[in-house]
């Protein structure tokens, strides 16, 4: 802001604050030849419509002044005319760092603690479980759940089975870094038939009957040719890359026929964003032993959903 | 000196029962909304029946189609009255192409915002092409409005028409301003400001709205309606002078109260919020004319269940400009901000005093343009008023009790750092009062159906044959 407009601002917002207390004075002030308090003004609209003129209400013009006197003191605190920044020099952006400072180095020690911990151990402490749970509902739930179960594209993180591994290592550094699916679609070069039969060997791999038992055979062939580099030549998947194991129980996107042969014709692209930033190390240490309790109850203090009514 | 003016009563009947009908319809959208808010599954997963398309139709609805055209009815009707003539440019049929025009613009927003086009500006949300058309037709009643008053047989002006002037100019002035966009189609346009530009010019015309829209248009209303129907002059003209240039000169600086703790540069909120307190006072200066217009004829307010309307308007319009006030002061703003408190002050506001002093207005304002002494009624509009001021206090107080504590659950933390609660904990405690709340607005919508059924019996019976003659005329 530069100093004219600076200026325009600081005569506009005091002009108009004075105009009020001149308008006040001026019109409180009786004058001669003016209708009395129990007089009308003599004017007289739509047949029967008059005015009294009685004086303003005591209470209410002091009420007015004392509203401009706070303004004015306020404005003299605080930064509000053009570039002057107040007399207490306060400011929205330090207020928020100093109070985030003052909660940093309150918690600083304990979250030092608990970093200094390893995961399986922290994952027994009850109190810093307590703390991932929270982390957990207010960073985490949105997309997984309060409950950590998931839902459809939201992995399920209290089932032990694992996109890219559940070593204390990976949970966290899943959680730090974030991490990026991508199954390429295949429709351009298996062609519609070729989807087919890729999806109705991939159907049966966890031990279901086929929809078309007949295209299986095919659609083996094609899954050596085509998706075995990172699903595996059994199927099994590969955590390095996060490629899912395709012969359990567990279906990311849909299980069903049609689940899979969308897939496999159009691809799929999913992604866990980084909380570094958001977080900071210390805290998503706490919340990778909250996650890996979560599929270590024995001996682990914390069980999903157990403190969600508090 | 010719003794009848010609009065063009037709379109001020036209946009009162209009405005009976759109209160109807913006209300009965509240109240589904309200329910969705509940029972989520109630938008049966059609796009256009989603809670997000829905709710800019019922605030456009309430607020531009009920609101508006009972604006376009009192203040078309109060300035011939108080001007002794005819309207302005009748012979091009101005008053009926604004008519005509506003019910096309309401009708585009029930047609475009279903089907989810929008500018995203809160309260502005309508496409460029509808802009355009209010423009025009605002432009056309400020013609016909202030022509009537250049050519007035009454000497002074009276105090009604300054209100609905300033409403009339202003409104003007902030939808121009705040709806300059660059069209990219028929339907989709960007606006020319950005970032904390855009965020203080929507805000600028968000609070004027209720300022001179919300506010101004409808103290214009009652300073026509409470002295006639109480039958008594108002109580100070000198208070009515220092009242109105206040009001019209502090609400412009208001806005940034909508932006604290942003990145709207912190001078700008400081300056929304000092205004914001010294508004308090000349808000409180129309109740104040308002209620004492009174003063002398209280046994009215046991007697005249439309006085009843009138006057319990003006305490909730005292009521929630002493809350606006407080709630722009940053501290408690801080605790407000982004929660149900501020839907349950809007309300107050939008059903306790617009919705009041339109609904009591209009049952006076009836009768006389059908020739009638009083509404087919009277019972019904104690009915009315009983079944309205549970529904608004209801209403109220859910959303000040789910407010204050939401913002209290938001802001909970443990000594760990974390926060208390997640946002679906705050979410599940306030279900009860959403359930409270749609109850309210239930009652308040079955108020508007006895004072639809109401005007239709009274319009309806045998017209005097006096009556007809000068009212057709």
């Amino acid at each position: 802001m530069n100093n004219f407009w600076s200026l325009f601002i600081i005569v506009l917002a005091l002009a108009n604050i004075a105009g009020c207390w001149l308008l006040i004075r001026w019109t409180a002030k009786p004058r001669p030849g003016e209708a009395s308090a129990e007089e009308t003004t003599g004017h007289v609209w739509d047949g029967d419509l008059t005015e009294y003129n009685k004086p303003m209400p005591r209470w209410w013009l002091w009420l007015f002044y004392l509203t401009i006197i706070f303004a004015l003191g306020y404005l003299v605190l605080y930064p509000g005319l053009g570039k002057f920044a107040g007399v207490l020099g306060w400011s929205q952006y330090d207020a928020y760092e100093q109070e985030v400072a003052a909660a940093e180095e309150r918690v600083a020690p304990l979250f030092a603690d608990y970093a200094a911990t390893p995961i399986p151990q922290l994952a027994e402490n009850s109190d810093a479980m307590d703390t991932g749970r929270r982390l957990f509902a207010n960073n985490c739930a949105v997309c997984h759940g309060s409950d950590a179960r998931g839902a459809t594209g939201y992995p399920n993180l209290a089932d032990n089975d694992w996109l890219y591994g559940g070593e204390p290592e990976n949970i966290e550094r899943t959680i730090m870094a974030g991490r990026n699916g991508m199954m390429p679609g295949w429709k351009p070069v298996l062609g519609e038939d070729g989807v087919k039969e890729v999806a109705a060997y991939v159907y049966q791999l966890n031990g279901r009957t086929s929809p078309n038992p007949d295209l299986v055979e095919a659609g083996k062939e094609r899954f050596a040719a085509t998706c075995v580099g990172c699903h595996g030549m059994d199927g099994t998947g590969n955590q390095a890359i996060g490629a899912p194991n395709l012969t359990d129980e567990t279906w990311l996107h849909g299980g069903s026929i049609e689940n899979i042969r969308d897939i496999v014709a159009n691809g799929r692209t999913n992604q866990m964003p980084a909380h570094a930033d958001l977080l900071g190390e210390d805290r998503v240490h706490v919340l990778a032993a909250y996650v890996y309790s979560l599929s270590h109850p024995d001996g682990a203090a914390a069980t999903p959903g157990a403190n969600e009514s508090q | 000196m010719d003794a009848t003016p010609r009065y063009n009563e037709k379109v001020v009947r036209q946009f009162t029962l209009v405005t009976v009908f759109w209160g109807i319809i913006g209300m009965a959208v509240g109240v589904l909304i309200a329910a969705q808010l509940l029972f989520p599954s109630l938008n049966f997963d059609v796009p256009w029946l989603t809670y997000s398309r829905l709710r800019p139709l019922h605030t456009n609805a309430v607020i531009f189609a009920f609101g508006g055209s009972g604006l376009f009815a009192t203040s078309y009707y109060v300035v011939q009255r108080t001007c002794h003539t005819g309207l302005f440019g009748d012979r091009f049929k101005l008053a009926a192409f604004t008519f005509w025009g506003w019910q096309a613009v309401i009708v585009g927003a029930v047609i475009t915002l279903p089907m989810g086009l929008t500018q995203s500006k809160e309260y502005a949300e309508l496409i460029w092409p509808l802009d355009i058309l209010i423009a025009v037709v605002w432009v056309v009643y400020a013609i016909v409005f202030f022509g009537t008053i250049v050519k007035r047989k009454a000497k002074h002006i009276y105090v009604a028409n300054w209100f609905f002037g300033a409403y009339v100019l202003t409104v003007a002035l902030l939808h121009i301003i705040n709806s300059i966009q660059i069209p990219t189609s028929w339907t989709h346009s960007y606006p020319v400001y950005s970032g904390a530009v855009d965020a203080m010019v929507q805000w600028w015309y968000g609070h004027n709205a209720v300022g001179f829209f919300l506010t101004a248009g409808f103290l214009g209303m009652m300073y026509y309606f409470v002295p006639k129907q109480a039958e008594r002059p108002i109580y100070s003209y000198r208070l009515s002078v220092v009242h109105f240039w206040a009001l019209i000169s502090i609400y412009m600086w208001a806005g940034p109260h909508h932006l604290h703790y942003t990145s709207l540069p912190e001078w700008a909120q400081s300056l929304g919020m000092a205004f914001s307190l010294i508004l308090l006072a000349p808000s409180w200066g129309g109740m104040i004319n308002g209620i004492m217009t009174l003063s002398g004829a209280w046994h009215k307010l046991r007697d005249d269940p439309i006085i009843r309307f009138l006057i319990v308007s003006l305490s909730f319009y005292g009521m929630a400009t002493f809350e606006g006030p407080m709630m722009s002061i940053k501290t408690v703003n801080a605790l407000s901000h982004y929660t149900d408190w501020t839907i349950g002050h809007v309300h107050a506001g939008a059903l306790g005093w617009v919705a009041f002093i339109t609904i009591g207005s209009l049952y006076a304002l009836i009768p006389r343009l059908y020739g009638k002494t009083q509404m087919y009624s009277v019972k019904a509009i104690s009915l009315h008023f009983w079944v309205a001021t549970i529904g608004v206090v209801l209403y109220i107080a859910a959303m000040w009790i789910s407010g204050v504590m939401q913002g209290l659950m938001w802001r909970a933390s443990n000594p760990d750092g974390t926060l208390t609660y997640s946002f679906i904990q705050a979410l599940q405690a306030t279900y009860p009062y959403y359930a409270v709340r749609l109850l309210g607005g239930i009652l308040f919508l079955a108020g508007m159906v006895i004072m639809a059924w109401n005007t239709w019996r009274t319009i309806s019976g045998p017209r005097p044959v006096a009556q007809t003659a000068a009212a057709t005329a």
